[in-house]
């Protein structure tokens, strides 16, 4: 059964139309990320499905009812801000049981959630400190502690990761992941940052301009993206995408030639753009996939290159187009250079240049 | 949003609200019907047209108060500004026992106007302030009598009035010269910039936003200044600081001519609007500019 | 180390601002030294000199027994009058400018801006608009003359000034804490209780002695509103001026001016800081 059904739904700020007919169907137990461009319209629909804010048309089923008339409170969700939004005069433990001290449960039973809780996220020395003694990083968990005592029907996340440094980060998001796991909630997780959604989800659905470009589990978003703003938006370099031509069966990029997908049969002799991803462009001896595919070998001008340490990033003429290819660290690469690299062209997608849409 | 449905919120908010803004909507346009009526002693019916007025503007007393408006107001608001500006770039210079200064420069504002006007007349009357002072100490021909010199009269209560608000203004410049960030202070030192130009060139040019603000809220001080007045010189000698504020409150209780005291608050209202709606104006625009930019 | 010349400039400005500031304490030690001098001493010099006899009976005399307009009972009296108006105008119109200016910053209804811009247009609208219908109203209700009309009218038009303080302080509480409280389930009372009103001391503090401060000093609503025993001790001081104004009484008038203004200068320095943030927050309105 469907945890969230969102159906058609439209959001309009006077004449601007905010989220433009969202349809979603998020199941039992996903982990599912909305990801995109800031003013995409991600945190607006996770406002209107927390109740905070109301739907121009279209309608919110949270667990099989229609909750687009029902007050926040009242629709089994928790939420998890980006400023923590921690009342500042309380205790954590405060924080943590005031909703329930909204609902008047009773005491007995809120000191149990709150032990339950606090010993899940391993808070329980920070029960009684006040918000503003906490770090960033304590405050995050007093945060989800405030959500998870609520055992709600669904978890909504709005960029909680986006304030703590770094290092603090990639710590807490593979803890919320773990937290999944463990109690097999259903979220919905709101951010910008591609890695995120990469990493955490079960289910990415890309936004921009107010609709859902892309709604499909992160591998498919990454290996088949719907279109070419997906392509480009997750992973990071971003996928290239440059103008090509189907000819006699392959794809032409200048004096490249790469082995065009079945599916580009009928774009024989056509533009088409040709999207492939940096870590198909590497160094001549790369062996690509479990069979260890050789690439396809190419000649090209080396304009720059990046070493980030674990591997080196490369500005490249792949046929006169400026791409960016990933190679291992100790290949050695001479800028303006000619040298030769291997393409990986099994995982090459096509995207119709009018449409921006996937072809193959 | 939803909740404002019930009835004890409705109350709370409601209520107050509505009698502090219609008493705001009501009373001016009573005032301002009033002062379109014949009323003398008591509110009356009937229209008489712009006669309160032209009646009020034909009167000496409006004439000479309103100069002495433009007087009190140019002169109050220049000097408390350059007054207070000196007092802040002072401040400023990491000055020993500053926190003890800028109590000293701000008490005057925690007191009444009537007191500050009580005891300046003392302090300005050459009977037995000041000049008595200075005469007693053997300068027997030193002179400080604008008190009851009708022509410098006024400029007695641009002094108190100096005394009193400078240090509102010192407060606010000092607020926006702590507030110019530091970066721009060391560039500006790499640039080899004196003290002199580094405040007329860097500092003093970031304050124009808070100068604006400072003076506008002075000019509405001076254009509603009453107490002081009262208290410092009676409006006197003769009628020579007569004020617009003081000419309604003369109308309307003194004279018992309510429609002209009503047409006289309406003029003063006016030039509170000529210098209000302006800077409305300006801050709206100010405001779409940064939210454009 | 400075250069001399440095070290000259920063003795050239401590010296200027150092005789700035005793010149601005000037009026008050004058006023406080007089009302220890008796009025004879006064005659005889000047406004401004050291008490030869210290004359502290000027206190007790203007307290409780000196005669103001034929009543002989001092102005104990007075700041009684003031105390029980600025007292009740000041906490009345504080709670009411929170809840309002709460609701105003942080609860969207219908023509919320427009009655936040009009209660804010009473910052400036000038008291002379409103002196005939207050008058009229007050007769109307049967409290011309009455302390509690003086409480009505500081608490409605202070309201202005609270709503506004307040108003603008809420609007810092990030949009997220209200979310969070809306889906713990907390209404509107409950958010003010547990939530704002536990971050509102600061401002509450501004705004009480903002009102304490102006209500107390208020000068044309007394005079105008009350006659005799019911005045505002300002208004009183005023009279006090006219009666001695035959035969000199400056020690007695000094010490009267030293009381009268002394709450607000108590209130100035306890709460100092305060004060100035209250005039900075009225300035950027």
């Amino acid at each position: 059964m469907s945890a969230l059904v969102i159906r058609d739904l439209h959001k309009r700020f006077g004449s601007v139309g905010v989220l433009k007919g969202i349809n979603l169907d998020i199941d039992d137990g996903d982990f599912t990320v909305l990801v995109g461009p800031s003013g995409c319209g991600k945190s607006t629909l996770l406002n209107i499905i927390a109740g905070l804010e109301t739907a121009s048309s279209g309608e919110i089923v949270i667990d099989g009812k229609v909750v687009n008339t029902i007050a926040p409170k009242d629709r089994d969700i928790a939420m998890v801000f980006q400023t923590y939004a921690l009342y500042p005069s309380m205790t954590v433990r405060q924080n943590i049981t005031f909703g329930m001290e909204c609902r008047n449960v009773p005491k007995p039973q809120r000191e149990e959630a709150v032990a339950r809780v606090a010993r899940l996220l391993q808070i329980e020395p920070l029960l009684g400190r006040k918000p503003a003694q906490l770090s960033g990083g304590q405050r995050q968990r007093v945060a989800m502690g405030r959500a998870l005592v609520r055992d709600p029907k669904l978890f909504l996340f709005d960029e909680p990761l986006s304030n703590l440094d770094a290092k603090l980060r990639v710590e807490m998001r593979m803890e919320i992941k773990q937290l999944h796991a463990r109690i097999g909630a259903t979220i919905v997780y709101v951010t910008h940052d591609q890695i995120e959604a990469m990493t955490m989800a079960t289910r990415i659905a890309v936004m921009h301009q107010g609709e859902v470009q892309q709604f499909a589990d992160p591998e498919t978003i990454y290996n088949r993206p719907a279109n070419v703003f997906v392509a480009r938006f997750m992973g990071a370099p971003p996928m290239n995408t440059v103008p090509a031509r189907i000819a006699s069966g392959q794809v032409v990029v200048g004096d490249v030639r790469l082995p065009a997908p079945p599916a580009a049969a009928g774009w024989e002799g056509r533009e088409v753009i040709l999207g492939i991803r940096p870590e198909c462009i590497a160094e001549p001896t790369r062996q690509f996939g479990e069979a260890g595919t050789p690439g396809i070998r190419i000649m090209a001008p080396v304009e720059l290159t990046e070493p980030t340490g674990a591997e080196t990033i490369v500005v490249l003429r792949m046929g006169g187009e400026k791409v960016l290819g990933r190679v291992a660290p100790d290949i050695r690469l001479t800028v303006g250079a000619t040298a030769a690299f291997a393409i990986d062209a099994r995982k090459i997608c096509l995207f119709d240049p009018q449409t921006e849409r996937l072809i193959a | 949003m939803a909740g404002l449905r019930r009835v004890p919120e409705f109350l709370v908010i409601w209520v107050p609200l509505l009698i502090a803004s219609g008493q705001i909507v009501v009373f001016t346009a009573w005032t301002t019907w009033l002062s379109f009526t014949p009323s003398t002693l008591m509110p009356t019916d009937g229209f008489v047209g712009l006669r309160n007025y032209t009646s009020v503007l034909a009167t000496r007393n409006w004439k000479i108060a309103f100069d002495n408006l433009l007087i009190f107001g140019s002169g109050f608001v220049v000097l408390t500004m350059l007054t207070g500006l000196v007092l802040a770039v002072l401040i400023d210079q990491r000055i020993r026992g500053e926190n003890v200064l800028r109590s000293i420069f701000l008490y005057p504002l925690a007191v009444s106007f009537v007191v500050t006007g009580t005891v300046w007349s003392w302090l300005l009357n050459p009977g037995m302030g000041i000049q008595k002072l200075v005469n007693d100490l053997g300068w027997s021909g030193f002179r400080f009598d604008w008190l009851v010199d009708r022509d410098m009269a006024i400029w007695t209560i641009v002094v108190a009035g100096i005394w009193q608000s400078s240090g509102f203004a010192m407060a606010l410049f000092l607020a926006g010269l702590r507030s110019v960030e530091a970066d721009l202070i060391k560039a500006a030192q790499i640039d080899g910039a004196g003290p002199w130009r580094l405040y007329t060139r860097v500092i003093l040019p970031t304050l124009w936003p808070i100068m604006i603000a400072v003076l506008v809220i002075l000019l509405q001080t001076a254009i509603r200044t009453f107490d002081l007045v009262r208290a410092l010189t009676g409006g006197g000698p003769g009628i020579a600081t007569q004020l617009p504020s003081l000419v309604v409150y003369d109308f309307m209780f003194q004279r018992g001519q309510l429609g002209r005291g009503a047409a006289a608050a309406v003029l003063l209202l006016l030039t509170l609007l000529a210098v209000l709606l302006p800077y409305a104006i300006w801050k709206r625009v100010q405001a779409r500019r940064a939210a454009n930019a | 180390m400075r250069s001399p010349a440095a070290t000259l400039g920063r003795w050239a400005i401590h010296i200027a601002i150092w005789g700035l500031g005793i010149a601005y304490l000037v009026p008050l030690v004058v006023v406080v030294l007089n009302s220890l001098r008796s009025a004879e001493e006064i005659t005889q010099t000047s406004m401004i000199g050291w008490p030869h006899i210290w004359e502290f009976s000027n206190y007790i005399q203007v307290w409780s027994t000196y005669c103001i307009a034929q009543t002989c009972s001092g102005i104990r009296p007075y700041m009684l009058n003031s105390a029980a108006v600025t007292i009740p105008a000041t906490l009345i119109s504080t709670l009411l400018g929170a809840v309002a200016g709460y609701a105003i910053s942080l609860w969207r209804f219908k023509g919320d801006r427009w009655i936040f811009g009009l209660v804010t247009a009473g910052v400036f609208l000038p008291e002379q608009m409103r002196l005939i219908p207050w008058t009229i109203v007050l007769r109307d209700l049967g409290m011309t003359n009455t302390i509690a009309g003086l409480v009505m009218i500081h608490t409605i038009q202070g309201l202005s000034f609270t709503t506004l303080f307040c108003r603008n302080y809420y609007m810092a509480i990030p949009a997220d804490l209200m979310k969070a409280a809306h889906i713990d389930g907390a209404g509107f009372f409950r958010i003010f209780w547990r939530i704002v009103l536990p971050l509102s001391p600061p401002i509450l503090i501004v705004t009480v002695i903002w009102q304490f401060t102006h209500i107390w000093n208020e000068f044309l609503y007394g005079v105008t509103f009350t006659t005799g025993q019911q005045q505002p001790v300002t208004a009183a001081l005023i009279a006090l001026s006219a009666a001695v104004a035959d035969v000199p009484q400056h020690g007695l008038q000094s010490a009267a001016v030293v009381v009268a203004a002394l709450p607000p200068l108590l209130v100035y320095l306890f709460g100092g800081r305060y004060f100035v943030r209250g005039l900075t927050a009225g300035a950027v309105k």
